[in-house]
């Protein structure tokens, strides 16, 4: 018997032992994402890279599905403490994590590592989403983007407009023009709240909510109700919609609007800059397209748009020679270099000055297969970002964005007003925060 | 003559039962408390902490109108999806039991989609339902905007009920066949001497003989309608448009999982534990002992 638990134990020792071994040499680390398809691919290369570039350090990159599963996934984990020492959160996870207190700063963590990282390097608008009341980033940026229009450029001169219009005035008449002119979808929208409101909002410097969006405190309040400009926007998107300027896409009835732009049924949409690559390799043969900046309603100033998509987090908890390679990492992805091939592979836009500067001199942007991309930067560098502009810093934003799909779906279907939705909204979405301010009472934003 | 199997000692029956209780109570009893705890607290969900707040939970999902909506559109989906699927399970194990033409092979045919995944039924049902390019856009081409489950919640529902009654068909229609095949030929064949016709031998001897298998049925597809039709309304409607198909176990899904209000959406499954636990009681204490012919 006594043998017999030898050899066990040796046994075990053994298969247990000999990975242990191998990573004695290189000190490794894990790294859970969002992103599947194509862009998972191009997260494996990254890490590929990153392994190849180093002897010290071997990172584990695993996808873990869509934004929203990472996120499940990753509390899941932490709270069995098996959880990745870095971790991509999207744009709107950002406030439950800040309140959290479960990670470590993306300042503390580099600097305790020695590094020397000079943060005003990230492209102001989009560290800002990022960053503490102080203006310290705690996480970095990782795959970011904006909103923007996608605009047929040829059906566009058919009916006279050279240029993507930069008024929504200018675009109704493109729209009605493009109607009687035979199109059967001039534009297509869905019910994300993302492009058509929240960068709506950020382009024309309207809160949504206040106490600068959320940033000043967790009691903050939904405004944008309030706001004549908003009531008459989504009146207006209703009102072209029952006129068939604008038809419903969504993935649920089989198409999303960045198909039915890139098949060419549908001659304008919104969409994050992210898609210009779905777009480009998506395209009906001969489309002749480009993104083009958000309009704004005639008679206001032109504010930039906030950042969109994800960021990396460092999670608390781990040992500390994994956060060595997590700040390795971290410093590795912020190389011009290493922004220049994921924006290369993805519809993102670079995070870093010095990566745009590099990507602007080697004429990416002018790149038959980049053209249109910069207007993404434009709109994030049209000017230095408000406090209305610089992001949402809301709790339950995730239930306010389906509570914003299931009004603005009543409202199209004509079982209320647009008026009664957006009043209902609200409503909605001030419950949602106060049950956030109650759950994390006594706890405030960084 | 009873013959009964004895222990001699009083601790193995119970070891025997021991792994069988395990995962009872790892899977189950676990959880469920879990859940009963959270639904009376506030969670973090990063698990910084949490708060007792008593039954403000339930209050504040029984005072809402997305709630209430959410539970009646569970009993549209459940009621309509069991009865349409009772209703041609039927006909179709009455018609295989008349040994129609190669039924053999239908049989096995109408066994099969009860084996397929719910996500996969539901990718396939979109394309058969999509508006532009589905069976159905062909009532678009005919009248513009005549089907349109995108925006109307009806046709949402119905899209949904058809599905999920597909599915349920298949199993309805295995024990509606064995009931079939286990009535005694004498008594069909005796009618048949006294000059019944199939129908009238359907409607007088073989359906009320099955009366048993059909509420068995009954209470298994409501009971299945409201905890497993999540996979469908995931992948076909999202349970839009306007909450018209966010049945109950997509709400929890979406306030738990997606929204990362645990305790809102602990509280949310309680209840929906309770209606299925009430559902079941109602089979075993009236259905069962009333529905004895033999």
């Amino acid at each position: 018997m006594k043998f017999r638990l030898t050899a066990l134990a040796a046994g075990l020792a053994l298969t247990l032992g000999a990975p242990a071994a191998q990573a004695q040499q290189r000190q490794g680390f894990t790294f859970w994402y969002g992103l599947t398809g194509q862009l998972s691919d191009v997260v494996q290369e990254v890490c590929k890279r990153f392994n190849d570039s180093q002897q010290q350090y071997q990172i584990t990159c695993t996808s873990q599905g869509d934004y929203a599963k990472a996120l499940q996934n990753t509390i899941a984990a932490f709270r069995a403490g098996e959880q990745p020492t870095i971790v991509q959160v999207y744009d709107i996870g950002t406030a439950d994590l800040m309140l959290s207190g479960q990670y470590v700063p993306a300042r503390a963590l580099m600097s305790e590592q020695g590094y020397d990282v000079d943060w005003s390097n990230y492209i102001a608008p989009i560290a800002a989403y990022y960053a503490n009341s102080k203006g310290e980033m705690l996480s970095f940026p990782f795959n970011s983007s904006t909103a923007v229009m996608y605009w047929n450029r040829a059906e566009g001169r058919k009916v006279g407009f050279e240029n993507p219009p930069a008024t929504w005035e200018d675009l109704h008449k493109a729209l009605v023009a493009m109607k009687q002119a035979g199109s059967a979808c001039p534009m297509s929208m869905d019910f994300d709240s993302w492009a058509l409101f929240e960068q709506f909002t950020a382009a024309h410097n309207i809160p949504v909510a206040s106490k600068d969006n959320g940033y000043g405190g967790l009691d903050a309040e939904y405004v944008f109700d309030n706001q004549p400009l908003v009531k008459q926007h989504f009146n207006n998107l209703l009102n072209w919609y029952k006129d068939g300027l604008i038809k419903v896409r969504t993935p649920e009835s089989g198409q999303n609007v960045i198909a039915s732009f890139a098949s060419g049924d549908c001659n304008v949409t919104f969409g994050s800059i992210a898609s210009h690559q779905t777009v480009r390799l998506t395209a009906k043969e001969g489309l002749d397209w480009t993104p083009a900046l958000l309009p704004v309603y005639a008679g206001h100033e032109r504010y930039n748009t906030r950042v969109g998509g994800a960021s990396l987090w460092a999670l608390k908890g781990r040992p500390q020679t994994e956060y060595k390679g997590a700040a390795a990492f971290f410093a590795f992805l912020a190389t011009p270099e290493s922004e220049e091939f994921w924006s290369t592979r993805t519809g993102y836009v670079p995070v870093t000055r010095t990566g745009y500067e590099r990507m602007k001199d080697e004429g990416f942007f002018e790149r038959p297969e980049n053209v249109g991309r910069e207007v993404a930067m434009k709109s994030l560098l049209l000017r230095e970002p408000t406090p209305l502009t610089k992001g949402l810093r809301l709790g339950n934003l995730t239930q306010f964005r389906a509570a914003y799909a299931n009004e603005m779906q009543a409202a199209f279907a004509g079982q209320k007003s647009m008026d009664q939705a957006l009043a209902s909204l609200q409503e909605q979405g001030n419950q949602l925060l106060r049950r956030f301010q109650q759950t994390y009472r006594g706890k405030t934003l960084p | 003559m009873e013959r009964r199997a004895t222990f001699r000692s009083p601790l193995l029956p119970w070891l025997l039962v021991l792994p069988q209780l395990l995962i009872i109570f790892v899977f189950f009893y676990w959880p469920t408390g879990e859940a009963f705890h959270w639904a009376f607290t506030l969670e973090q969900p990063w698990g910084g902490g949490r708060q007792w707040v008593g039954w403000q939970n339930f209050q504040e999902i029984f005072g809402s109108a997305a709630y209430w909506s959410s539970v009646r559109t569970s009993l549209t989906y459940a009621f309509g999806t069991s009865a349409l699927a009772i209703l041609i399970a039927l006909l179709l194990a009455l018609f295989i039991d008349r040994e129609v033409r190669a039924s053999r092979g239908w049989r096995v045919a109408l066994i099969w989609p009860y084996a397929i995944a719910a996500p996969a039924i539901g990718m396939i049902f979109r394309f058969v339902f999509d508006p532009r390019a589905g069976v159905f856009s062909t009532l678009n081409a005919l009248w513009p905007g005549a089907w349109d489950p995108a925006l109307n919640g009806t046709h949402a529902m119905l899209m949904l009920i058809l599905a999920g009654a597909w599915q349920l068909v298949a199993y309805n229609f295995v024990f509606f066949l064995a009931g079939l095949q286990s009535i005694p030929r004498p008594l069909i064949e005796a009618a048949a001497m006294d000059g019944a016709g199939p129908l009238r031998r359907m409607r007088d001897i073989q359906v009320p003989l099955l009366a048993p298998t059909f509420f068995f049925l009954v209470v298994i597809n409501l009971t299945d309608s409201f905890t497993n039709s999540f996979g469908l309304v995931d992948i076909m409607t999202a349970g839009g448009p306007a909450r018209a198909t966010e049945i109950m176990v997509y709400k929890i899904y979406a306030d738990g999982f997606k929204g990362l209000d645990y305790s809102g959406a602990a509280a949310q499954s309680i209840v929906l534990m309770g209606l299925v636990i009430l559902l079941t009681v109602i089979q075993f204490r009236f259905v069962e002992r009333k529905m004895h012919y033999r």
